[in-house]
């Protein structure tokens, strides 16, 4: 350990486990002081019922539904587009190579754009240009450009940490390049690969700014992809802003919003965890 | 191995494909914006005297300094904050406590930002309103964003300490050298274009923010004299004005938009040009 001795250091570091422990107050006072107002309207109802009066009343069925079809149409694009990508980045393109840096470059950018970028280029192609309108598919394919970056990076580390003796293996036993794809490397990597799927499930439900031009406003069950829906991101923003006494409301509907985050990002931790153990024994 | 030709061209088209959403969005934001630059012209937006788009009165200065003034404010207050954060979890806090923190900031950097808003107008608006009203004001705004992108600074931080090598510490320690001393004169300095790569991201992102800065800082198109006036960013601006902005006016936000593209394009740039300069 580093000395601790001088009067000096002794003063460095209480200033730091001071700063570091108010630091950590605030995220905690932020669940209690949600938990506070929205927890006496949560029930198995406020799960089951669909919204009344604007969402004053009533529960959060029919944008959980919503929000199911928005994240399926938004992985159902991300999943074969993105996992095409990082095969393509992890099997065919040299690092270093002029592909390698502008595909990398690109999907840094795009990673970087803001979520109100995606939200207007969106209602461009999707809502307007291909005439889809405000619908959950046009919301679920905006939201499928922006998570899709984070998705790539992810799958790109699961498909680099399969090691390189089964690649010399497959290729001593010639086998071909899609079985290899299909029936080792996929395999190995698939902890990895749940991991991106989950990252991006978890970031694209906490989005909203792209669904209020796209997947638009509409409170009740959808009954196609081609219906407008509202996700509950969507929901907390309208009780918030535009629902007077909507407040209570919103913050029931962020405790969900918070409760489904938070059992993703442990079963990221799970796989994390459970795949680092599998790479140590092979 | 053997690649048949439908398996390599399938891939490089999705790769493409994916790299192409980048070029699309400018592609689009431009297309939708040039009609309008092309018949007042670029320095318009910087010229006219107010924002009036009915009006065709074009000026974005308001609302550009007002997420200039708020990613600035947030990011200033953030870094230190993060960084001191992040050196407590390496060389501080007991192994138990250090997870503890991890898990923490991972927590918080997954928040929906429409959660940190209605918290914003739950519980900063209220008090800010008892010290000095309005309340919803650039100060609120500076305060949620920078909760916001704290944990991000932290976790960008607490990578690039992992990186140093464990040969520093361990000459550090048999020199006897002090605990702050060592911290302030070989980790942090090693470290430092790997945490100014990770700020200059996040300052993209406070700028880029919409939902959070939204609720609670008031949307009042003016340039502020104060902290505790209220402001409309460039996002907060058309993210109101785009669900029945029609004509110019749908334009005019297009072009905010692209506006707000090209900085944030900018400052990814700049962060890979740091992030890359020092590791190679």
């Amino acid at each position: 350990m580093l000395s601790l001795t001088s009067r000096r250091d002794q003063l460095y570091a209480l200033f730091i486990w001071t700063v570091a422990l108010l630091v950590a107050a605030v995220p905690l006072m932020m669940l209690w002081d949600l938990l506070y107002q929205g927890v006496p309207q949560i029930s198995l109802d406020f799960l089951l019922n669909d919204p009344l009066d604007a969402g004053r009343q009533g529960g959060v069925r029919s944008l959980l539904i919503s929000t199911a079809w928005i994240l399926g149409i938004c992985l159902a694009v991300t999943l074969p587009l993105g996992l095409g990508c990082a095969l393509y980045l992890n099997e065919f393109v040299l690092p270093g190579s002029r592909s390698a840096h502008w595909l990398g470059l690109s999907l840094d950018i795009l990673s970087g754009v803001p979520s109100i970028i995606f939200g207007l280029f969106g209602y461009t192609l999707f809502a307007v240009y291909l005439g889809m309108g405000f619908s959950i598919l046009s919301g679920g394919l905006s939201l499928a450009c922006m998570v899709l970056p984070l998705f790539i990076r992810t799958a790109e580390q699961a498909l680099r940490a399969c090691p390189i003796s089964y690649r010399q293996a497959a290729v001593a036993l010639n086998i071909s390049h899609q079985g290899f794809i299909r029936h080792i490397l996929l395999p190995s990597a698939s902890d990895g690969i749940a991991v991106a799927i989950i990252l991006s499930t978890g970031r694209a439900l906490a989005e909203t700014a792209v669904l209020i031009f796209t997947a638009g406003y509409v409170t009740r069950l959808p009954d196609s992809m081609w219906d407008s829906g509202r996700s509950l991101s969507v929901h907390i923003y309208d009780l918030a802003m535009n629902v007077p006494g909507g407040m209570d409301n919103a913050s029931a509907t962020a405790i969900v919003l918070v409760a489904l985050i938070i059992v993703i990002n442990s079963s990221v931790l799970f796989l994390i965890k459970r795949w680092k153990n599998k790479i140590q024994k092979t | 191995m053997r690649s048949s030709f439908w398996l390599v061209n399938s891939l490089k088209l999705a790769a493409w494909l994916s790299a192409a959403i980048l070029l699309l969005i400018l592609f689009f934001l431009i297309n939708e914006s040039l009609p309008l630059i092309q018949r007042i012209g670029l320095m318009r937006f910087f010229t006219d005297e107010s924002w009036h788009p009915l009006s065709n009165l074009y000026w974005l200065v308001p609302m550009l300094l007002a997420s200039f003034y708020m990613a600035v404010g947030a990011v200033l207050l953030a870094t230190p904050l993060g960084v001191v954060v992040a050196i407590f979890g390496h060389y501080y806090a007991p192994e138990l406590l250090a997870k503890f923190y991890r898990g923490l900031l991972g927590l918080l950097s997954g928040i929906p930002s429409v959660v940190f808003g209605l918290w914003g107008m739950i519980v900063i608006v209220p008090f800010i309103v008892q010290w000095m009203p309005p309340g919803a004001s650039l100060l609120a705004g500076i305060i949620v964003l920078t909760i916001m992108i704290l944990p991000l600074v932290a976790l960008t931080t607490d990578a690039a300490l992992k990186r140093i090598p464990i040969t520093y510490m361990r000459t550090a320690i048999s020199m006897g050298l002090s605990r702050w001393g060592t911290i302030r004169r070989i980790f942090l300095p090693v470290a430092f274009p790997g945490i100014l790569s990770g700020v200059v991201l996040q300052s993209g992102r406070a700028l880029g923010e919409t939902m959070a800065v939204l609720m609670v800082s008031g949307n009042v198109v003016q340039i502020p004299s104060s902290l505790f006036q209220p402001v409309r960013t460039l996002t907060a601006n058309i993210a109101l004005e785009m669900s029945y902005a029609m004509g110019e006016h749908r334009l005019a936000l297009f072009c905010s938009g692209l506006l707000l593209l090209c900085l944030t394009i900018a400052l990814v740039l700049l962060a890979n040009y740091i992030s890359r300069n020092h590791h190679a």
